[in-house]
């Protein structure tokens, strides 16, 4: 039985983008933690902080997304209990994410000039205090757009949690395939809704870095 | 928690798990050679004073930019076969990795070529080149050696992509662990080697392109632009 692809697939497809949007956000949100973990780790100068960084970034950059959803999803589930998809893909771009947002938050406090940690230092400003009124505040500019840049690479990269099982986008599409058997017209309408979704945080990030960078 | 790790599944795989890497290379460097000639004419065209060609590459980089390799490849994998385009999940899968990786290197080469000065431009006309001479003697050359950092990133976010092009049935080595996953049972350990795989691949691809970036940038323009950025 095969009906023809229309408004109320279309429908479907929008309701699953609602997952996408959500998985999207659970990853941003483990990312920008996990970054703020390795900006510590790594800035609080200890050795130990900064292997366990290295080690940290290099998996989270050096593997497939894809191999890092399988790998947690297999390997939370040898703890005894069957994990619920969502916690799969939640620990999974939490590493993913956490290194590449990790990896530019730091570049972005290293090209704060030296002299505004030592200004700090001479106004007696303790460590935390350089961080939060001197450094971060200038940091957080330079940050900016490529942050909202590596969002967009988070967006599309949830398509890949439909292979454990999640029904969010990418997933309703081969749903709705599998029914109406349009693949054309099916992965053509996915296509346009993840560029709906991507295309305004590419706006947004290319518009930050133009304003931001003109002081620099 | 008394798991015990079982690796005996290894002993027969070898043999597809040897084929799936020889077809992740393959697929990578395929995907990084054409996808690179597509991003320079797709370079090109965002530069072109000829309003429909620079209209044309605006919107092929920004559409692949903006959506997800896996929904690229599912479009191309089964949605071409509906429009009378039948390929096999290998050319596919290549197919859809070199129109990827070239939206992403014709916004590396676009940088790059508009780095080069205006004087490099002057003095090619000075010396009477024509504007082929002047691309392929004069700005190609310099804004390879400028872009080859950001170049050589891509080619690795290439090799890990093409993991992805398991999802529309290419053989290569994820889809192999899948393969083995789904007949072992043992998917933890699978996917434990496989990642171990991918990360071996990437720090050896890393490490050859520094060795290759050292002799390139040796003694060249391109060296003493890096050099003279390096200490400002």
């Amino acid at each position: 039985m095969t009906r023809s692809f229309g408004w109320p697939d279309l429908l479907f497809l929008i309701e699953a983008a609602r997952w996408t949007v959500l998985v999207s956000l659970v990853a941003f949100a483990g990312g920008a933690l996990g970054g703020a973990l390795i900006c510590i780790l790594k800035l609080s100068g200890g050795r130990l902080g900064g292997a366990v960084v290295r080690v940290w970034v290099q998996l989270g950059q050096g593997i497939p997304v894809l191999m890092q959803l399988f790998l947690f999803y297999f390997g939370l589930s040898i703890l005894g209990f069957s994990v619920p998809p969502l916690l799969a893909a939640a620990v999974a771009f939490g590493l993913y994410a956490s290194a590449n947002i990790g990896v530019i938050w730091l570049g972005a406090v290293d090209a704060i000039p030296k002299q505004q940690w030592e200004a700090g230092e001479t106004l007696g400003l303790s460590w935390a205090q350089q961080m939060r009124q001197v450094i971060a505040p200038q940091a957080l500019r330079l940050a900016l757009a490529p942050t909202v840049g590596f969002m967009v690479q988070i967006v599309k990269n949830t398509s890949l949690t439909s292979v454990i099982g999640i029904v969010e986008l990418a997933r309703a599409g081969q749903v709705v395939n599998n029914a109406t058997y349009q693949p054309f017209s099916v992965f053509f309408a996915i296509c346009v809704i993840y560029f709906i979704l991507c295309f305004p945080l590419s706006l947004l990030s290319r518009g930050l870095e133009r304003r931001l960078h003109v002081a620099h | 928690m008394n798991y015990t790790l079982d690796f005996s599944w290894l002993q027969g795989s070898l043999p597809m798990l040897w084929s799936g890497l020889q077809a992740t290379v393959f697929l990578t460097v395929v995907a990084c050679a054409l996808g690179s000639l597509v991003g320079i004419v797709g370079a090109l065209g965002r530069n072109s004073p000829w309003l429909p060609f620079r209209a044309a590459a605006t919107a092929y980089v920004e559409a692949i930019r903006n959506t997800p390799l896996l929904a690229q490849a599912f479009l191309i994998y089964f949605g071409l076969p509906a429009l009378g385009i039948s390929l096999t999940p290998m050319v596919a899968a290549g197919l859809a990795l070199t129109i990827n990786c070239g939206a992403y290197t014709a916004e590396i080469f676009r940088a790059g070529f508009e780095a080069i000065q205006k004087s490099q431009h002057e003095a090619a006309t000075a010396l009477n080149l024509s504007r082929r001479q002047t691309f392929l003697h004069i700005v190609l050359p310099q804004a390879f050696r400028s872009v080859y950092p950001a170049l050589s990133a891509q080619f690795v976010l290439i090799l890990m992509a093409s993991s992805i092009t398991s999802q529309i049935s290419a053989e290569e080595i994820s889809a192999a662990a899948n393969q083995i996953q789904s007949t072992s049972f043992r998917g933890f350990e699978v996917y434990l080697l496989i990642s171990l795989v991918y990360l071996a691949m990437v720090l050896a691809m890393k490490s050859l392109f520094s060795l290759i970036g050292g002799f390139l940038l040796r003694n060249s323009a391109g060296g003493r632009l890096v050099a003279e950025r390096a200490a400002p």
